[in-house]
């Protein structure tokens, strides 16, 4: 394998900023897909995600700061972010009894 | 680190006892809802959690006792969070008495609902004594993931299950915003504790600009849970939909709680952003209250007229906010206090005459209730007049503080349009008042007894409503005192 | 002087009646209602027969501190001085009448107790309004009495009418509101506090080029008040709409007390409004222009009770046509007289439709002179008191405002005079349609019992004499600001004269024209003469007189800006007009969670870009 690839392609190191980038666009594609997909599941797993770019936010700048605290916190972050797939999961569960669908736009009976 | 200071000390525990008391007795009833029996009456325990939450505001006073910050400066004991702590106490207290009537009424008493009311107001005080952004986060996401479930908490109502799916949905996108902008100014002062941010900001980094976007993205998470427009839309869905007591609860709240972070967050850390986010707020707060106010006005279902009233009555909180001073923020205390009482006050009444089901929510329903029922409807009249801002009430006084701290503060023109709002806003009140004394009854089948809990409550908001529009002195002087935060 | 035992004797007869209403005959809640008032103007009269504050003196009662943040404080504070003295007589006074003949009027309604409850609290908060030492303490009364103006005004609330009034007094008066509440917040950031005398000291050292903006501001917004409480241009309709409610509701609070309370306000903001002369003259120009309308308006009405309250609408008119010409305690004695009379012509003028079995309409009067002698009498001297009839009560304070109003800028008296004549008129239309010619109705009139009869006997000998007894500029010299009027006999001659003209004007048009004399000659048979010549003389003065004026004032002040402009722009603006912002808002509320997500995100494009194009950190 070595030899297909540059050899500074395995001790180069990515600049910080891309992380950042690429977590910013995590956070923008979960945004969107909030905005933008039709399904409740998917919607949710959108929310994950912008929640998974402020995670790789977190770690990125602990590695920065050569601090352990922001690994720390991604781990609240993953923890409070189980306790609310289990109860969004069981929010989406009782909206799929009482109405048999997953279409976000068919939840619109309240409205003025 | 040194070991010995790392170890909490009594005294961390003791500024911590509200929610410590909270947490404690809402595993217990974890526990003695698992041991009773499914078809057992679960009335006790809520009776217990009522204990629980009278045990937890004893204890306030005692976390006040010992001022100071605790577990290594995440969470602080202040006059300022004692104060937040009481008043989502208090509203939690008011939940719980309301609540055991309703959820026999609906067929859904199970001890899981007074077990969350406690896990959220744990929550509620977590964020009212935080010191640190982490904790902000845990204390709302406490609250929250609580509120969801208690959105939904008839599972096969369907209004219910909506008001929880949308407020689950919108409130986690709300607080990924909330988070991202956590982690951004951590990345850049390398801090999450409110004070080292703002010797951060202090010493230099505020130049940086994702220091000012991580601002702006926590305003947006913020704006949201205190449902200010156009972070509102959530709100009225939300309030309708849920069931009355709750609907009670998350008005007054969890939204009390947002503002205290709001507040302490905003004039704690990111004061060097004042020029950049105070014209923001001035907008934010105007646009609130004419979004709520004006929606307000042709409501039909009261529980919805009511949340489009919370969120007018969040922008004069906004307003207070916007002034950016420890006038704002003393009337602002005043405020939510006064509103905790006038709004659940409101929410109870609902609670007892929407009927099994709810299904009588709208203004017709209350048509010649003074005749059917004069001290229900007299004890809202009180809320509504209050809520109104007539003199001798405690939003009276809310309001008038609010917009003096504005004036004040030159904020002529936002005092003005805020004023002209609330002169409006008397319409809609109007409207209930109306329904209630100016028209013969629909129906003249006798009225269901008022369950205790639910008289109890309205009772004591009542007097306190009256109390504070008679003496505002006895929270505004508390109030003003603690209006400052630790810098 | 335990001052405090004033206000809170109505307050407690309307919590007994209130409570125990339901259970207690209607002879014992009217003792509740009457006796608390009364003895309430006991307790005044033993204050002011004891220790009657000198001139510019005051005594003051300080019972707790209400507010103290910072360098603000405020206590709540009971003060009597000479002009809170003459409110206080007027208010218990007139209101012990008032009491005592609804007793009466209202024997037969239902919700006797629940209007007393009303009436009782109402009085309460009218005392706090005057007695109020500071603009706080005062507007607690002022909103006080709003609510309880409104709870009377839909009394009769099956009717829709009636509680549609109600809505629009409340909404209107909110308006007014909110002038008040925006000026006490300017007049704390000015002076650091409520307190009258504080602020009347302060404001004599603070410099000119500094008062200058912020008073006419603040005056201006005080004016916005009163002229919602006292139903002034362009606030004023919702005054004849309160006619819904029961006639003594009409001469208590529409006509002698609650809406004189912006003349008071004004009054007791003299201080401020002597160093605002823009908002001065706007005080007198908005007088002016709402007394001459007002009249206009009041020429044409049918019914008998519109009239006296477009009449109020006028004579408010008058007081603030006096303020603005910086004659304070013209203003405050044209309240007095106007207590009198205008209580006087509403009460008698309940006594005729209780009569007439709840008939209000004029053309279906006439002739009841012989049958109600008494009412008869006692409107008569109303009458001719409020026509500023020579010595009787009206004619003193008029001739006052009208040389005040001719010191300010001669147009102003000319104007001030036409509109005396026109007053004169309108009220001699009602007394001759009314207790003139052929009754044309088909009840049975009978006098009204002594309860009734009485009070309008009392007030009749106050309107008679009111002025000559009680000199109230006299009594006020000192207390208010006052401008040098020398006495001008010209004037006074050409002021009454206007009253005579009005009056001789309408018995021509009424009584003595041909025709009419003729069926009186006919001694009451000649119905068909009778109908032809109303039908005549409404032609003529249609055509003549009235319909120039009525297409400007009624076709224009009326419809355009009572049914345009503030029905539909302001009262139900609060639920239609604003429906334009409000279907925008539906559109935002639509229940789709993805388009709340989009709001979300627009909101933070929103605040990202503020962020980054307001100015840099400080």
């Amino acid at each position: 394998m070595t030899h297909l690839l540059p050899p500074e392609f395995f001790t180069a190191t990515v600049p910080l900023n891309a992380y950042l980038i690429l977590s910013a666009i995590l956070f923008a594609i979960g945004a969107c897909g909030f905005m933008f997909r039709k399904n409740i599941i998917t919607i949710y797993m959108c929310i994950e995600l912008m929640l998974n770019a402020v995670n790789l936010s977190f770690v990125t700048f602990s590695y920065q700061f050569g601090k352990v605290d922001g690994q720390i916190y991604s781990f609240f972050v993953m923890v409070v972010a189980a306790a609310e797939a289990a109860v969004g999961l069981a929010i989406i569960l009782t909206i799929f009894r009482n109405r048999g669908t997953l279409q976000i736009d068919e939840i619109d009976t309240l409205k003025n | 680190m040194n070991p010995a200071a790392f170890y909490p000390t009594a005294t961390d525990y003791l500024r911590f006892l509200p929610e410590l008391i909270l947490t404690i007795g809402g595993v217990l009833l974890l526990v003695l809802e698992a041991l009773t029996g499914d078809n057992k009456d679960k009335s006790s325990l809520g009776y217990l959690a009522i204990a629980v939450v009278l045990g937890a505001m004893f204890a306030v006073p005692v976390a006040l006792a010992n001022p100071g910050t605790s577990f290594n400066g995440m969470i602080v004991s202040d006059g300022f969070a004692a104060f937040f702590r009481m008043v989502t106490l208090l509203v939690g207290l008011f939940t719980l008495l309301c609540s055991t009537s309703y959820l026999s009424r609906e067929k859904a008493n199970t001890g899981e609902f007074y077990l969350l009311v406690l896990f959220s107001l744990a929550g509620q005080g977590i964020m009212a004594a935080s010191n640190e952004l982490i904790m902000v986060f845990l204390g709302l996401e406490i609250a929250s993931i609580s509120s969801y479930v208690l959105a939904g908490f008839l599972r096969d109502d369907k209004r219910g299950s909506e008001a929880a799916l949308k407020y689950f949905l919108l409130g986690s996108f709300a607080t990924a915003f909330l988070l991202y902008g956590i982690s951004w100014i951590y990345g850049v002062t390398g801090a999450t504790n409110l004070v080292a941010i703002r010797e951060s900001l202090a010493a230099g980094t505020s130049g940086n600009s994702m220091a000012v976007a991580a601002a702006a993205l926590m305003l947006i998470g913020l704006a949201f849970k205190v449902s200010a427009a156009p972070f509102q839309a959530w709100a009225p869905d939300v309030y309708q939909g849920a069931p009355a007591p709750v609907s009670g609860f998350l008005s007054a709240g969890p939204k009390a709680a947002a503002f205290a972070i709001f507040l302490r967050i905003f004039q704690t850390s990111f004061e060097s952003f004042s020029s950049r986010y105070e014209p923001v707020l001035w907008i934010l707060a105007l646009a609130t209250m004419l979004v709520g106010n004006f929606s307000a006005l042709w409501q039909s279902n009261v529980k919805r007229m009511l949340a489009y009233s919370s969120i007018a009555h969040a922008g004069y909180v906004l307003v207070a906010v916007t002034t950016n001073s420890n006038v704002g923020t003393a009337a602002a205390m005043f405020y939510l206090a006064a509103y905790a009482l006038m709004n659940f006050g409101a929410f109870a009444a609902v609670t007892h005459l929407a009927g099994r089901g709810e299904s009588h929510v709208t203004i017709d329903d209350l048509k010649g209730l003074a005749s059917k029922q004069p001290v229900v409807a007299g004890l809202l009249t009180v809320c509504l007049l209050s809520l109104t801002g007539v003199p001798l009430t405690a939003g009276f006084f809310g309001k008038f503080y609010i917009f003096k701290a504005a004036i004040d503060n030159h904020l002529y023109w936002l005092s003005a349009l805020g004023l002209l709002n609330s002169a409006i806003a008397a319409y809609y009140y109007l409207r209930i008042l109306a329904a209630m004394y100016m028209h013969e009854p629909k129906t003249t089948d006798h009225p269901e007894p008022v369950p205790g809990g639910i008289q109890l409550t309205m009772w004591f908001s009542a007097a306190g409503i009256l109390t504070l529009g008679v003496f505002p002195g006895l929270v505004l002087d508390y109030a003003n005192r603690f209006a400052t935060f630790v810098k | 002087m335990q001052l405090w035992l004033i206000p809170i004797f109505p307050l407690l007869g309307a919590a007994l009646n209130g409570f125990t209403g339901r259970r207690t005959s209607q002879g014992i809640q009217s003792a509740i209602a009457v006796g608390s008032v009364l003895l309430s103007f006991l307790w005044v009269l033993n204050i002011l027969l004891n220790s009657m504050p000198a001139p510019g003196a005051e005594i003051r009662e300080s019972y707790f501190t209400w507010i103290s943040s910072g360098n603000f404080s405020l206590s709540v504070d009971l003060v009597v001085d000479r002009l809170t003295a003459v409110m206080l007589l007027v208010v218990t006074g007139i209101g012990t009448l008032i009491h005592i003949y609804a007793t009466s009027y209202m024997s037969h309604e239902g919700g006797f107790y629940r209007f007393f409850t009303y009436l009782n609290l109402f009085m309460f908060f009218m005392l706090v309004l005057v007695m109020s030492g500071n603009f706080l303490l005062l507007f607690v009364g002022w909103e006080g009495v709003g609510l309880c103006s409104y709870l009377l005004i839909g009394f009769y609330f099956l009717k829709k009418s009636a509680s549609d009034a109600g809505k629009k007094a409340f909404i209107v008066n909110r308006i007014g509101d909110f002038g008040v509440l925006l000026a006490m917040l300017l007049l704390i950031n000015t002076f650091g506090s409520l307190d009258f005398k504080t602020i009347a000291d302060k404001v004599k050292t603070m410099p000119v080029e500094l008062s200058a903006g912020i008073l006419t501001a603040i005056c201006l917004l005080l004016l916005l008040g009163a002229a919602g409480k006292s139903a002034q241009i362009p606030l004023y309709t919702w005054l004849p709409d309160a006619m819904e409610g029961p006639t003594p509701v009409s001469a208590l609070i529409h006509a002698a007390t609650m809406v004189t309370a912006g003349v008071y306000l004004c009054c007791r903001a003299s201080a401020l409004f002597e160093h605002a002369p823009i908002a001065q003259d706007t005080v007198a120009y908005i007088g002016l222009a709402t007394a001459f309308f007002a009249a206009t308006i009041g020429l044409v009405q049918n019914d008998i009770k519109k009239v006296y309250a477009y009449s109020t609408v006028s004579q408010l008119g008058f007081m603030f046509l006096a303020v603005g010409s910086g004659a304070y305690a013209a203003a405050i004695f044209h309240v007095v007289t106007h207590a009198f009379f205008k209580a006087l012509l509403f009460l008698g003028s309940g006594s005729v439709i209780h009569a007439l079995e709840g008939e209000q309409d004029m053309r279906h009067m006439g002739g009841l002179r012989g049958k109600l002698p008494i009412t008869f009498f006692t409107l008569l001297m109303g009458a001719l008191a409020i026509a500023g009839f020579p010595f009787f009560s009206g004619w003193y304070s008029k001739e006052a405002i009208l040389s005040a109003a001719h010191a300010h800028s001669p147009w102003m008296f000319w104007v001030a005079a036409l509109t005396a004549m026109m007053t004169a008129f309108y009220v001699f239309r009602t007394i001759w349609l009314t207790f003139f010619g052929e009754y044309k109705g088909h009840a049975h009139p009978h006098e009204s019992p002594a309860a009734m009869w009485i009070p309008l006997a009392v007030l009749a000998v106050l309107s008679v004499v009111g002025g000559f007894l009680f000199n109230v500029p006299h009594f006020l010299e000192g207390v208010l600001p006052a401008h040098a009027h020398g006495h001008d006999m010209t004037l006074e001659i050409i002021g009454s004269s206007a009253g005579l003209l009005g009056i001789a004007l309408s018995y021509l048009f009424y009584v003595a024209s041909p025709g009419l004399a003729d069926s009186f000659a006919e001694s009451f048979s000649g119905l068909y003469n009778l109908v032809y010549n109303k039908y005549f003389v409404d032609e003529v003065y249609d055509a003549a007189v009235v319909h120039p004026l009525e297409r400007t004032s009624r076709g224009f002040l009326w419809k355009f800006l009572d049914q345009n402009v503030i029905d539909e722009g302001m009262v139900h603006g609060a639920s239609s007009g604003a429906l334009g912002l409000g279907s925008l808002l539906r559109l935002l509320q639509g229940g789709v969670v993805r388009n709340y997500a989009t709001w979300v995100v627009l909101g933070a494009v929103f605040i990202f870009s503020a962020f980054s194009l307001l100015g840099g950190a400080r």
